[in-house]
């Protein structure tokens, strides 16, 4: 599958070998890799369609490692993609030809535990669940719970501001984190945020988080943790229609609820997920509905008796509540599960990331269903449904001439509707390559030029991650540029310069 | 200041800011105007004010959104989300009285511009947290925007992050969209008598650290407390810790019930009820304890890891004559510092030195907001950064230039 990415520097093609020694002479012993059957193992991330081999990958293992490795890779030219667990759904880790793969998977320590500040310091690699599995014995958990949980890392976490099912209770990355240590593209670490809340200055803390890993590499993360919820308890509850589902929803946070998690998932997905784990979801619902309420025992009982009426008002045809953590663990295990077992009634399935106002859903889900119909694959739903944010599954075989290329087309119809009806492109999995040339469909021109001057401010000869994001890649001095229009008539004493 | 330009349109903003840059002429941006006595004073002879900017254009309860202009009076929103039992959950503070300025004149961009926020902060975050969208005009005289209108959205740089935070020195916002989430049915607190700041975050760990789902922590020394206007926290004559805790009554009577036993151990315990609290907490959002009475005093705000507060307050005691209360558990300083020639700027910075956080000097006279740095210093590599951010948004200085850092 092409995607255009920059041109590759033939010069520093050429100097390869020269590379690699000064790579070895920086990180010592196997953390250099330099063939091609092992950068194999580095050649896409979690959005497979998209391949490409490293020029070079280098597993650092300490800030000063990565460090020298930046300053070297600066003052030389060649570009660095960084690297966490690869788990990106939007190709945001996909390599570069004349490029070095900087994988941060040897930073997979936790290096302090703080509860009197209630937080974690850990180093980039490690798993998003790893914290929340280190403080779990003391009743804390860290709560943005991306469903590649086991699998992502922090450091990537922040790069792509991650989300999950409990963020319209708890927030995302953004939301959670704290502090980082980074090093800048010329080699300098900063340190922005710390174990205190707010910045004193500009929130460039705030900027990086979802930017990519554009502006700088994340060398350690300080993330705030939660006292875990003494109870949690959901529903599950089938409705005749995606429809009443969003009223239920809609009326749910009408009345002064917030969920822990809210999650909806249509016919086809409802199906798939039941033959894969018997979850004992109702086959004769068109849109399923889970509420997972969590808090204090007297709260959530309180709750749960509130969400059972409000649903059976909104037309639902079924109601079950868990009454123990099985049967909890029972309800969720179908949703967690969708991706696998839509991938079981399918060859390939290509998921999408959309965000949109809940009130347009049935209207969306419509004319998903048209759609359907005139590219001739089948789609299936799973669907945060607390914040909007959408989560069709396009399925395709890749065996099948041309269909991966209909799927993606499919896939970028079905964004362009969610901005059509006033949503964005995506709500968690980030832009990267995928969604890059979809950024006209929301930004203008301008809008786009300000975020890449951001991209100036910290990395003024783009060598982060470039090819990434952005549409058109333009120069930082000609983005700096200010243009002036004569004919201001608004200062007229003040002397023109 | 010579002349005040009042744009009612996003485009005639834009087109005052452009003309601005083509004359290369400096403009103070003002909202309600209140807040522009916070930061290092400008030399601008002209002004640009959003108050034209004005008015909620979208507010749909279900969906958790509200959009206004930035001129939009706090009071106009709090009226709105009120009708239909919601808020801005960051709690947004009213600062006029703190800096001679009047009460409840703040508008929404000025909240913004501040990245300010109230005591649940801690437990829901702050201005930034809650901005989804903006429109904005940059120095360079362009609009543009950032976000958007639905709460989770990852596409682009959210530029919004940079903006709030950044009083008004990187665009001039005129359209803003933030998260509005409902209001608490019953709010209590719970009172503990803590005589040392030491065991008052001790208090407020325990209580922070409970699944008891603490929405406000705070410590006010007895001089603090006795100003309240709530009788009993005022007739207490002693230091007291307050612990908030929201939500439907069944839970917040079962939640109160278990603080009270488990803070027993630090001291004496009492409750608030719902008026009381909410009046108690309103004080503490406000800093009202220290509203600029006329006295030559200053004040700080300072942000610190909240398990070093005591140790801080402590060391800053000896240091200068000041008064000071904790919110946020502990995270959140406020000082009132007796007259200095410095406001005490030097002792405050360098006994904070590398433990962590930032002081904010609030309230200065003339000379200390000229001569004192009013944000935190900022280490050599943030500060070039911060720089250039500045240069990307407003490369000649047009807007607030210098409000923040020299040159910045």
């Amino acid at each position: 599958m092409p995607m255009r990415m920059p041109d590759p520097d033939q010069d520093v093609l050429s100097r390869r070998a020269e590379i690699i020694a000064a790579l070895r002479r920086i990180v010592p012993g196997e953390g250099v890799i330099a063939e091609e059957e092992e950068l194999r193992a580095y050649e896409c991330d979690g959005l497979t369609a998209y391949r490409q081999l490293p020029m070079i990958v280098v597993l650092p293992e300490t800030t000063a490692q990565v460090s020298e490795i930046l300053k070297y890779c600066h003052g030389g030219g060649i570009k660095i993609v960084p690297r966490g667990a690869g788990t990106s759904l939007s190709g945001g880790a996909l390599p570069l030809e004349d490029g070095i793969t900087l994988g941060l998977g040897k930073f997979n320590r936790i290096l302090d535990i703080d509860y009197d500040n209630r937080c974690v310091t850990a180093q980039p690699g490690v798993t998003n669940l790893a914290i929340t599995t280190a403080v779990a014995g003391d009743g804390f958990y860290y709560a943005p719970d991306p469903s590649s949980q086991i699998a992502c890392s922090i450091g990537g976490n922040v790069a792509e501001n991650s989300g999950g099912v409990h963020c319209l209770k708890y927030g995302l990355t953004a939301n959670n984190l704290l502090g980082v240590e980074m090093v800048l593209m010329d080699g300098e670490v900063v340190r922005l945020g710390g174990k205190h809340l707010d910045s004193g200055g500009y929130d460039l803390l705030g900027i990086v988080t979802g930017s990519e890993g554009l502006l700088g590499v994340i060398t350690e993360v300080t993330v705030r943790i939660l006292r875990s919820p003494s109870t949690a308890r959901a529903l599950l509850i089938g409705f005749p229609s995606s429809e009443s589902a969003g009223d239920c929803v809609a009326a749910i946070i009408g009345a002064g609820i917030i969920p822990g998690g809210m999650e909806m998932m249509d016919r086809p997905a409802i199906h798939a997920a039941e033959a894969f784990v018997n979850a004992g979801y109702p086959m004769d619902a068109e849109a399923l509905l889970i509420v997972e309420l969590d808090g204090p025992a007297v709260e959530v009982d309180e709750l749960i008796g509130r969400v059972e009426t409000i649903a059976r008002e909104n037309g639902a045809q079924s109601v079950r509540v868990s009454t123990n953590e099985d049967e909890r663990n029972n309800f969720w295990a179908g949703r967690k599960a969708a991706f696998p077992a839509v991938g079981r009634i399918s060859p390939d399935y290509y998921c999408m990331d959309g965000t949109i106002p809940r009130h347009r859903l049935s209207e969306v889900l419509t004319r998903m269903t048209e759609l359907s119909g005139q590219y001739g694959l089948r789609v299936a739903n799973v669907f945060h449904a607390g914040d909007g944010n959408l989560h069709p599954l396009i399925l395709y075989d890749a065996n099948t001439p041309g269909e991966l290329e209909k799927a993606e087309e499919f896939g970028a119809d079905i964004l362009k509707l969610c901005v059509e009806v006033g949503g964005v492109l995506t709500g968690e999995h980030g832009v990267g390559v995928e969604k890059r040339d979809l950024m006209g469909e929301m930004f203008t021109e301008i809008d786009l030029d300000q975020q890449q001057r951001v991209k100036c401010a910290f990395d003024p000869t783009q060598q982060l991650n470039p090819g990434k994001v952005f549409p058109t890649l333009h120069r930082c001095a000609e983005l700096g540029r200010v243009h002036i229009r004569s004919g201001q008539t608004r200062f007229p004493d003040i002397p023109r310069f | 200041m010579a002349e005040k330009f009042t744009p009612g349109t996003a485009e005639e903003t834009r087109a005052i800011v452009a003309d601005a840059l083509a004359a290369e002429t400096p403009l103070a941006i003002e909202g309600g105007g209140t807040r522009q006595l916070i930061g290092r004073p400008l030399e601008t002879q002209y002004s640009l004010s959003t108050s034209a900017l004005a008015g909620v254009s979208l507010y749909e309860p279900e969906e958790l959104v509200l959009r206004a202009g930035p001129g939009t009076p706090m009071s106009q929103i709090r009226m709105q989300l009120d009708q239909h039992g919601q808020m801005l959950a960051f709690e947004p503070p009213d600062y006029g009285p703190l800096i001679g300025a009047d009460a409840d004149t703040g508008t929404l961009g000025g909240i913004i511009a501040g990245n300010l926020a109230g005591p649940r902060r801690i437990k829901a975050g702050a201005a930034r947290d809650h901005f989804l969208g903006v429109d904005a005009v940059s120095g360079r005289g362009e609009l543009f925007k950032s976000g958007g209108r639905v709460v989770k959205n990852v596409t682009g740089y959210d530029l919004c992050k940079l903006l709030a935070g950044s009083w008004g020195t990187l665009g001039v916002m005129t359209d803003i969209t933030v998260k509005v989430l409902p209001a608490p049915e019953k709010t209590r607190t719970v009172l503990v008598a803590c005589e040392e700041p030491s065991e008052a975050v001790a208090a407020m760990t325990a209580a922070l650290s409970s699944p008891h789902d603490v929405s406000a922590a705070a410590w006010l020394p007895r001089t603090v407390a006795a100003q309240s206007s709530v009788s009993y926290v005022a007739g207490a004559g002693t230091p007291l810790a307050a612990l908030r805790v929201e939500g439907i009554g069944t839970s917040v009577d079962a939640r109160c019930a278990s603080l009270r036993d488990e803070l027993a151990a630090f001291g004496n315990v009492e409750e608030l009820h719902s008026h009381n609290s909410m009046a108690f907490w309103e004080e503490i959002r406000d800093v009202r304890a220290f509203a600029d009475d006329g006295g030559d005093t200053s004040l700080w705000r300072i942000s610190v890891p909240p398990a070093d507060a005591a140790r801080l307050l402590d060391r800053l005691h000896t240091g200068i004559e000041m008064e000071a209360f904790m919110d946020w558990g502990g995270g959140l300083i406020w000082a009132r510092v007796a007259r200095m020639e410095d406001a005490g700027s030097y002792v405050i910075r360098r006994t904070m030195g590398a433990a962590g956080g930032h002081a904010t000097l609030i309230r200065g006279n003339l000379h200390q907001r000229i001569r004192e740095p009013v944000f935190h210093p900022e280490p050599a590599p943030v500060a070039r950064l911060t720089r250039n951010i500045k240069e990307a948004f407003d490369p000649k200085g047009i807007l607030n230039p210098g409000r923040m850092y020299a040159g910045v």
